[in-house]
């Protein structure tokens, strides 16, 4: 065999052996949510409950649908302001600058912190400090999770729209500027409406992301399998009650939670795949 | 002023002793003045880094868009001195045209030609705005052949229509001059004769200024052409003049593809 041949089996084995791990996940996450959605069909998805009493077992997947979705866009709408801003001040603004360079060191800081050290710091720092201010149940609840996720997901929204705002052609600037337009509507009327597509993007991935994050939210959101009740109430997410439970499960109470990894999944999937499509189609 | 400059009777801009560093000590417009005519195209020609387009964008102060820009010097408008103008009034009065046709792509063509008074938050009469969309058009010969598309994005038009576009958008504001910089270089021959025929039927109402590295272009459209050289202004002179019988040697040799 020559080596071109080599590498290629090489390249292609490898590759294969990536293709069956991913297959494999999907098919065994298939099969262990097979009990459940016999047990209970499509129905599992929007029932609101969660009993695991003996004999009268009964699962739904709402209440944490409904904890994920809500702290992943109350989320996205604490981070948005954060991010924009700063994705216009390192890739606008100051871009080159020594001040955008300490900022940009940062952001990317905030994105490698293991998710368990933003666990960490919100229970022993940041609940307090909500408690002190007044938010019931000892400071756990959909809020407080919802604030540490702003802060995970900051990073993401951050660098990607910074990129794309790099990315607007200085010719584009130049003409707005020959029109007697200030920095400031050069920003708002040439560059974020060229950077549109992009900056909507970076929000639909790190929304993705949001879905996902499974530690830091276990340890603040309270873990109560209901569907919450106020936007300061206690709830549970798809990945927390995962987390939470799957140590002691067994049955039809681990087929449902295998069931909610399975809905996870194809969520994040779809979301990420929406992100990855706006990118590409603006090319 | 050298005694190779031409004197010009009412200029609509004077320019007078202008220096540009981009580093201290190093200049890329050194001392230049001249007067440019109205109603007239003026060309400013010479090889790459000669200052040619520094000299032009200091005139609407885009070359302020840079960091560590040193200026020095006076322009004066219609007698008016604008060297410390604010430069969202100075630069109404100075449009300027680019090297590539830079429309705005996000812009329907209507948006693109009345985006300086959309990005300055001008408020109108619809009417109004109509008008001067169409007035800017028709000054470009575009009109004929965008009129049912006024609601489109640019981005369909050709590189020849698109700098057209961006020629009205600096024409909406009815300026003063129209500064051009090397305004047919991104163009294939067609779009550039068009282009070139435009400016001369502009000059009837407008005055432009304009940078070439093209040598042909400025013989065949304007009436005025300076002569710039590792940042001084060489000679500046009619154009007809200064082809037949350059007086610098270094515009002889310049003219004569010597150099550059």
């Amino acid at each position: 065999m020559n080596s071109d041949k080599i590498t290629k089996a090489v390249l292609f084995a490898s590759s294969f052996v990536i293709l069956l791990i991913a297959g494999g996940m999907i098919f065994s996450l298939a099969g262990g949510a097979i009990p459940a959605i016999k047990a209970f069909g499509l129905k599992f998805i929007w029932a609101n409950t969660w009993n695991p009493t003996e004999g009268q077992e009964n699962y739904g997947a709402l209440p944490f649908i409904a904890g994920t979705i809500l702290t992943s866009i109350a989320a996205l709408l604490i981070s948005l302001p954060l991010s924009f801003s700063a994705s216009l001040f390192l890739g606008e603004y100051f871009r080159g600058t020594r001040l955008a360079r300490i900022l940009g060191t940062m952001v990317d800081l905030l994105a490698g912190i293991p998710s368990i050290v933003y666990g960490l710091w919100g229970f022993y720092v940041l609940r307090p400090m909500l408690i002190a201010v007044g938010l019931p149940n000892q400071g756990f609840g959909i809020f407080t999770a919802s604030i540490i996720l702003a802060i995970m997901i900051i990073p993401y929204a951050t660098s990607l729209s910074t990129e794309i705002i790099t990315m607007v052609p200085g010719e584009l600037k130049e003409a707005a500027y020959s029109l007697g337009a200030t920095r400031t509507e050069v920003i708002f009327s040439v560059i974020v409406p060229s950077a549109r597509s992009g900056i909507v993007a970076g929000y639909i991935l790190s929304f993705g992301r949001a879905l996902g994050e499974t530690m830091a939210v276990t340890m603040l959101i309270g873990n109560a399998n209901k569907i919450p009740d106020s936007f300061f109430g206690t709830g549970n997410t798809m990945a927390s009650v995962i987390a939470n439970q799957f140590g002691e499960a067994d049955g039809l109470k681990l087929s449902s939670l295998i069931a909610i990894g399975l809905l996870l999944f194809l969520m994040t999937g779809v979301i990420n795949s929406l992100g990855k499509f706006i990118i590409k189609k603006m090319g | 002023m050298n005694e190779n400059t031409v004197k010009i009777k009412d200029p609509v801009l004077s320019i007078r002793n202008l220096s540009v560093s981009y580093e201290k000590g190093k200049y890329a417009v050194n001392d230049v003045s001249a007067d440019i005519k109205r109603n007239a195209v003026t060309a400013i020609m010479g090889p790459s880094g000669c200052g040619k387009s520094t000299m032009l964008r200091a005139i609407n102060r885009m070359h302020e868009l840079y960091e560590n820009i040193e200026t020095k010097g006076t322009l004066i408008m219609n007698g008016k001195d604008i060297t410390h103008m604010p430069t969202i009034q100075l630069r109404r009065m100075a449009g300027m045209v680019f090297q590539r046709p830079n429309p705005f792509p996000t812009m329907s063509i209507y948006d693109n030609v009345v985006a300086g008074y959309k990005l300055n938050g001008i408020r109108m009469k619809r009417s109004e705005r109509d008008d001067i969309v169409e007035r800017s058009l028709r000054d470009v010969t575009l009109w004929d052949e965008v009129k049912d598309n006024l609601h489109r994005k640019g981005t369909f038009l050709s590189g020849g229509q698109q700098q057209r576009l961006c020629i009205a958008r600096a024409l909406a504001f009815d300026p003063e001059v129209i500064l051009l910089d090397e305004p047919t270089s991104a163009l294939d021959p067609v779009a550039t004769a068009k282009i070139e025929d435009l400016l001369v039927k502009l000059k009837e109402n407008y005055s432009i200024l304009m940078v070439t590295h093209n040598m042909a272009q400025a013989a065949r459209i304007s009436d005025y052409s300076m002569f710039m050289y590792l940042g001084e202004l060489v000679e500046y002179d009619k154009t007809k003049d200064m082809f037949t019988n350059p007086r610098d040697r270094r515009t002889e040799e310049y003219l004569t593809g010597k150099f550059g």
